[in-house]
């Protein structure tokens, strides 16, 4: 036996004029009523004296928080981690950002502000309301206008709802019932016609996805994209005179961003070449690290030529000696970049910021582990006067 | 069909405000007009561009909210709609305004203008110019007066043709009125796309014939229908508060309104930013050059001015439900888009005006402002003499009934 509560008490009207005068006279009194009708009825919400609607205000911050996020992603992925100069625009290129936080605006006001409604008002998963299967539900939605009070509004009394009701003029006045088993009754998550509907269809998703990405866009209107009227790399031309399809930069081009290294010996690397950088707190750790990363595992932790590579390769010499602190840093940067001896080249591995990184480094270690310099006084009146100039 | 009364309205006396302050208007502009054409004649036509799209967006625009009327049969804009037929009359200023660019457009064609103003107009510029000669056949001085005389008639004779059956309609109450003027508005509409597009490439685009923008009809159109909308709100609220529009305009009425200027804010955005976006992005010279002088020096400030005045400000004020519904904050938005119009077009038109100057910096001096008061008093007092033994609604229509008692 289901134990049946009353839910409300629904009136059915037949005109538009009827259900405004009725909704205006029961909203006088009641609180807890509602208009169910087929189509919008205009003029409702005066009738139902309703406020107007908050929803805005939440529809408008929750899309403009997630354009803002928007922004910041696309500032973020475009400018900061991978940075590409597109079209030649800037990396922060805010005009072609406008649409994106137009749409993400919209759709995000827009799904979240019913995500919310389903969750929070309608109490997901839960879908079951006393009014489903009724009999107003069916003549609502076809061709009546109904209006129904609950049972829970403080001023509810049936019988004097039914006469207020017939004395608006109402077709039928009904009541409506629930039982509580139906309204707590909660999905099972394995029920066979759910599962089966979910597994239904994943398979048809992965089968059409699979056909699409497999087939469909190879075949001859769909490949478009794929079959250009273009020539790849390796394709002979017909086009051009000599055949090739790549065409050769003209004389002179370097990519972006690149400069040439432009010494070939050592004594013209030391002659031309000084020290940009200044040994930083900075900078010596990128020395640092780099060092430790490229050089050390021949020249050792602290550039005392203690190999790391046990016999398997000849260790690299101690860089603290007076030798190497006499060497200049141009001559350095050249044995970085291209290699002496058995040492190989570090061009491009290192960039060239890293490599004079790496020298204020190694010179920091001469300092602090290296057999003091002894210099002539001629030497440091040279060293001296060679700043002063530099100075002026 | 039902011939017959379905409404209750008494037509009462104008505001004396009206007549009074347009004409005092119409005096003071005028006199700043016929002043600044003693001392530059080339700057009061430039002045007078603004002058003639600000009227031309009310005559054409207050044609195009009627036809859009009857076209949809439109409930709550009905009662509005005597307003727009009455602002129709702002087409008989469409001559004065234009007078200045046209005089100087037709010696043009003898190879003597007065001053330099549109680029094409110099023979020798365009025998020299392989791209002004190709537009040549479309732009020359002869097919450019024709044109503009050519829109004026036609929009005079949908005037008659539209407004001229409303009027008659208050007397016999015919509700058949309403098809046949639906007919002609179907009719109208294709006669105005083109007309707008070609008032707004004439005019102003031709300002920089070398420019290309297949948008820029729209753009002034975008801009013209939140002007009239305005102008009728303007109108509507204020005399809705003092009793002379008919019983029963209510707070939907204006949530309508209302949410017209809101509407066309937006998209006088979406369609401005569309322009500027897809010129930034393919980055053509030919197209580019054209917004390079408006993001240089004081124009980069003005322009990013523009983003504010007619978009951001206007849809900021607009864009809460209850401002649609307030008459006091609907009066400020209307008048602060007729502003913003008005502002629009000087930004499209005077870089023009900064480049035959050789200089970058803005123009905007007493001659505009002038030529401006002109312009706008001179639409009202259009407006005030006509309405004058006119009604303020059409009683007659067949709709009326409904729409006094419309409801969102």
């Amino acid at each position: 036996m289901i134990k049946e509560n009353l839910y409300a008490i629904s009136a059915l009207f037949d005109t538009p004029d009827s259900i405004m005068k009725a909704a205006d006279n029961i909203s006088t009194e009641y609180k807890r009523f509602d208009v169910n009708t087929p189509y919008p009825v205009h003029g409702m919400d005066d009738a139902m004296k309703l406020t107007p609607s908050r929803i805005g205000y939440f529809t408008i911050s929750i899309g403009l928080f997630c354009m803002s996020f928007m922004l910041y992603f696309m500032y973020w992925s475009n400018s900061v981690d991978y940075p590409q100069v597109i079209g030649g625009k800037p990396f922060f290129a805010f005009p072609a950002y406008v649409p994106i936080m137009f749409e993400i605006t919209i759709l995000t006001g827009a799904v979240l502000s019913v995500a919310m409604m389903i969750s929070v008002l309608f109490k997901f998963p839960n879908n079951a309301h006393p009014l489903h299967d009724s009999g107003y539900m069916k003549a609502v939605s076809s061709d009546k206008y109904g209006i129904y009070v609950e049972a829970k509004d403080s001023n509810f009394d049936y019988s004097k709802l039914e006469k207020q009701f017939k004395e608006l003029g109402a077709s039928s006045v009904s009541p409506i019932y629930y039982d509580e088993e139906e309204v707590d009754w909660k999905p099972n998550t394995w029920d066979p016609k759910f599962v089966i509907g979910t597994i239904g269809i994943a398979i048809l998703t992965s089968f059409s996805v699979y056909m699409h990405m497999n087939k469909v866009l190879f075949m001859v209107p769909f490949d478009w994209m794929m079959n250009q009227e273009r020539a790849d790399y390796g394709e002979t031309s017909e086009f051009f005179a000599d055949g090739y399809s790549m065409r050769v930069a003209p004389v002179g081009t370097i990519a972006r961003g690149f400069i040439p290294y432009q010494y070939d010996s050592p004594d013209s690397a030391s002659k031309y070449m000084t020290n940009p950088t200044v040994a930083s707190e900075h900078n010596l750790e990128l020395g640092q690290r780099k060092f430790l990363t490229y050089c050390s595992p021949c020249h050792g932790n602290m550039a005392e030529g203690a190999s790391r590579l046990k016999g398997n390769m000849p260790p690299g010499p101690d860089l603290r000696t007076e030798f190497y602190q006499n060497f200049t840093d141009g001559r350095f940067y050249h044995t970085i970049t291209k290699g002496k001896g058995i040492m190989a080249g570090y061009e491009s591995q290192i960039t060239r910021e890293e490599r004079w990184a790496i020298i204020n480094y190694i010179r920091t270690l001469q300092k602090a582990f290296g057999t003091p310099v002894v210099k002539t006084e001629e030497e440091i009146a040279e060293n001296s006067e060679t700043k002063t100039e530099a100075s002026e | 069909m039902g011939a017959s009364i379905t409404v209750e309205y008494v037509k009462k006396a104008l505001p004396s405000g009206l007549i009074k302050w347009s004409s005092i208007g119409l005096i003071v502009g005028l006199a700043l007009v016929i002043f600044s054409a003693t001392m530059d004649m080339q700057r009061l036509a430039f002045s007078s561009l603004l002058g003639y799209m600000f009227v031309m967006s009310i005559a054409m625009g207050a044609l195009f909210f009627i036809a859009l009327d009857h076209i949809t049969g439109s409930i709550w804009s009905t009662p509005f709609r005597r307003i727009a037929e009455i602002l129709t009359n702002a087409i008989w200023l469409a001559p004065i305004m234009a007078a200045p660019i046209l005089y100087n457009i037709f010696l043009e064609m003898g190879g003597h203008g007065m001053f330099d103003m549109y680029h094409w107009t110099h023979d020798a510029v365009v025998a020299a110019d392989p791209f002004l000669s190709q537009k040549a056949p479309y732009l020359n001085e002869s097919s450019f007066i024709f044109r503009t005389v050519l829109i004026w008639v036609l929009m005079i004779i949908f005037k008659f043709i539209l407004v001229g059956n409303s009027y008659k309609q208050d007397k016999t109450f015919n509700h058949k009125t309403n098809k046949v003027n639906a007919a002609f508005s179907a009719i109208f509409m294709a006669v105005f796309a083109v007309s707008i597009t070609l008032t707004a490439i004439d005019f102003m685009m031709s300002l920089e014939p070398h420019w290309f923008s297949t948008i820029f009809g729209i753009y002034y159109f975008a801009g013209t229908f939140a002007c009239i909308v305005a102008m009728i709100t303007l109108i509507a609220v204020n005399f809705n508060e003092k009793g002379l529009m008919i019983e029963g305009i209510n707070k939907d009425h204006y949530y309508s309104l209302g949410g017209w200027m809101f509407a066309f804010t937006t998209f006088w955005m979406y369609i401005a930013f569309s322009q500027f976006m897809l010129i930034w992005y393919a980055n053509i010279p030919e197209e580019t050059f054209w917004y390079m002088p408006r993001m240089e020096g004081t124009w980069a400030y003005l322009s990013i001015a523009l983003i504010f005045i007619k978009f951001l400000v206007p849809f900021g004020l607009s864009i809460q439900r209850p401002s649609k519904t307030n008459p006091k904050r609907l009066k400020l938005v209307a008048m602060w888009i007729i502003g913003a119009h008005i502002y629009d077009i000087w930004w499209v038109s005077y870089p023009t005006y900064s480049h035959l100057k050789e200089t970058h910096s803005p123009f905007f001096g007493w001659q505009e402002l002038g030529f401006v008061l002109f312009a706008i008093s001179a639409v009202f007092f259009v407006f005030a003499i006509a309405a004058k033994n006119k009604n303020i609604v059409p009683i007659g229509d067949a709709k009326m009934e409904r729409a006094i008692n419309f409801h969102l």
